[in-house]
């Protein structure tokens, strides 16, 4: 179990500088985040492109701004548990957390900040009647064992690369494999795109295009899927396994769950402090919303500023805060 | 041209209403429709990379710039994007937009 005075949900720039102003008041942190680096959307998204609204720098590209928050925390020591997502929270008896990873990875601290940007990226599911229900009986988003499709009539639904690669990948595994897209091209990378066609004119995989997922059927677990062809009529198609590949969008996943408001997609705070309405849970940065608010990384700063100032007395409920600027007082290391 | 322009947007629930937008407000159709107290989440804040602000364009397709390679890139993930889907986001008002006809798609 790995113990701290904050425990952080997301690396990104405002769970990064977060570091910094808890670090002033002798707080350390734990970052957790569901990506395998630091520097969320600044790093996933857009590492190259220049950002010109972070005060001091005209300009700043997102990686270095990454860099640069980097150095600027490091007297602070903080550590990192990157490449899991936070399934659930539990409090202790003290009021005290215990965060929880889908690795299993347990972090204690008296204090948690949630700081995670858009959320989590998770696939995007087709609005198909009844789908939800074959989930896990037939129907998966995501390829994790190809080995569970060997000898399988497999159907996959999608014109990106994701789409493109497993059918290639599973007509050697699978007995039979459809790919359904809605086009009659792929965006995807030629290559992968010119293997499908071969595929399909060899007659190694079936190719439906200009052709639409539009229903799902079977006894409990999966049997038969609705196809809408360019003629708009609907085939039924014998199958075992469904994989929609239709890339991934920003959820809030298990935030969702953790008793918090939600408005919109955002957690509610108080613009006093940035707290939830669970005590000792703190909401910054652009997961967090508030009348006025903006989508800003500066906003994120400012916020996590004053959260480190209301979450000084659960960390050192018997001590008293006293304001200090870095001026005065230097950057005291850990 | 106009100093105001007009767009009819049907929501998700069918309702039709005609916006009037001063012309030089600079923002992404997509601001324009939150502001407007549309349901749309709009999670990523313009970049492409949600399709949460998904609109179909009913009328005046040929008005709108031509879509950049992360918009196609995104509509080509989607399940139901169609030949008139756009993103609202990467969309910038200007005259040339006056009499344009959408309707906002569903949450994804």
């Amino acid at each position: 179990m790995i113990t701290t005075d904050i425990c952080i949900i997301g690396a990104g720039p405002v769970g990064l500088f977060a570091v910094f102003e808890a670090g002033l008041l002798k707080m350390r942190c734990h970052l957790i985040d569901a990506l395998p680096q630091i520097g969320g959307q600044l790093s996933e998204i857009y590492p190259h492109k220049p950002i010109y609204d972070i005060p001091g720098f005209p300009a700043i590209n997102a990686q270095e701004l990454v860099d640069n928050l980097m150095t600027q925390i490091s007297p602070f020591n903080p550590s990192f548990t990157l490449g899991e997502r936070v399934e659930s929270l539990e409090r202790q008896p003290d009021g005290s957390y215990r965060i929880i990873s889908n690795e299993g990875t347990v972090i204690h601290a008296p204090v948690v900040v949630i700081a995670g940007g858009l959320g989590s990226f998770e696939p995007r599911k087709p609005e198909i009647p009844g789908l939800a229900d074959f989930e896990g009986r037939g129907v998966s988003y995501m390829v994790k064992n190809p080995e569970t499709y060997r000898n399988k009539r497999v159907i996959i639904a999608g014109g990106g690369d994701s789409a493109l690669d497993w059918t290639v990948f599973l007509s050697d595994v699978a007995s039979a494999v459809t790919l359904v897209h809605r086009s009659d091209s792929f965006r995807g990378a030629p290559d992968s795109a010119e293997k499908v066609f071969s595929l399909a004119e060899r007659g190694k995989i079936n190719l439906l295009l200009q052709s639409n997922l539009s229903g799902v059927r079977g006894n409990g677990t999966l049997s038969h899927v609705g196809i809408l062809g360019k003629d708009k009529t609907e085939t039924l198609l014998e199958a075992d396994a469904l994989i929609p590949l239709f890339g991934l969008s920003p959820k809030l996943g298990p935030i969702a769950d953790w008793g918090l408001t939600i408005d919109k997609s955002a957690i509610a705070v108080d613009t006093t402090d940035y707290s939830t309405g669970v005590e000792r849970i703190y909401a910054i940065g652009d997961i967090n919303t508030y009348p006025g608010k903006l989508k800003l990384i500066l906003c994120g700063f400012h916020e996590a500023a004053l959260m480190a100032q209301s979450a000084f007395r659960y960390v050192y409920p018997a001590e008293k805060l006293s304001f200090k600027y870095t001026t005065v007082n230097g950057v005291n290391a850990f | 041209m106009t100093d105001t322009i007009h767009i009819t947007v049907e929501n998700q629930l069918g309702e039709i209403r005609q916006l009037e937008i001063p012309e030089g407000i600079n923002l992404s159709l997509m601001e324009v429709l939150k502001a407007s107290d549309y349901d749309i989440l709009a999670t990523c804040g313009g970049m492409a990379l949600c399709a949460t602000c998904h609109i179909e364009v009913l009328e005046g397709m040929e008005a709108l710039e031509a879509r950049s390679d992360a918009e196609l890139d995104m509509l080509d993930t989607l399940p139901r994007a169609g030949d008139q889907s756009r993103l609202a986001c990467q969309i910038r008002l200007n005259a040339a937009l006056d009499g344009l006809k959408i309707r906002i798609f569903a949450n994804n």
